[in-house]
């Protein structure tokens, strides 16, 4: 399952999603905004998404990982709105019955959602006014 | 042919606006992303870009209709 948020993320609460008794190993990876980027110190960030088609887009992309690496669960969360320094701006859960499974499906997970699910950026500093981040490829 | 254009992120605020209907003699996607990035000063090349139509991605050979909501999409950055 994927999905937006307007309110922060609870680790824990998220977690209990994604359990499965058949399910020996649970990987997740926190995406949490830091205090700098490019050399810039950062105060805030600003996440924007094209809600329809990031809804879709994340939906495929879940059910393509669970195919891919025989995942059981996979639950991503994505914050839009402010998010603080040191707060969550992703969750990626992920079950599987071992772990091999587990942190490759994970790991492909977060990098297929950053590739593929229209959200962005609006970089606050504070050193200097605000930026859209559009990295090229 | 009169679209709508829906802007997001950078290119919302160089466009200046979310929306906005536009009446167009373009008959692709193309076409289209050139004259509105000649409008706005748009730098991304075309390769840069995906592309929405009625809230799905589609690919830039895709054939514009009446009525379209269209998006270009500038480099995503989430995460």
């Amino acid at each position: 399952m994927f999905e937006l948020s307007e309110q922060p993320l609870d680790p824990d609460a998220l977690r209990l999603r994604i359990d499965d008794p058949r399910c020996g190993a649970v990987v997740a990876f926190e995406g949490r905004v830091r205090d700098q980027n490019h050399g810039r110190p950062v105060d805030c960030i600003i996440y924007e998404a094209f809600a329809a088609v990031a809804l879709a887009e994340g939906g495929a992309i879940v059910a393509e990982m669970q195919a891919a690496h025989q995942l059981s669960e996979v639950l991503v969360v994505h914050r839009v709105g402010k998010v603080e320094l040191g707060d969550l701006a992703v969750w990626v859960g992920v079950s599987a019955p071992h772990r091999d499974a587990a942190f490759a499906g994970c790991a492909a997970t977060i990098s297929t959602i950053k590739a593929r699910v229209p959200i962005w950026k609006h970089e606050h500093y504070r050193d200097g006014g605000p930026e859209w981040l559009h990295p090229l490829p | 042919m009169r679209v709508s254009i829906l802007y997001f992120a950078g290119l919302r605020a160089s466009a200046g606006t979310e929306r906005e209907q536009i009446d167009t003699a373009c008959a692709d996607l193309a076409t289209l992303y050139e004259e509105l990035r000649a409008r706005h000063g748009w730098s991304f090349a075309p390769s840069a870009l995906r592309v929405a139509v009625n809230g799905a991605l589609v690919s830039w050979s895709h054939a514009l209709q009446e009525s379209d909501e269209i998006a270009f999409l500038p480099p995503f950055s989430g995460g």
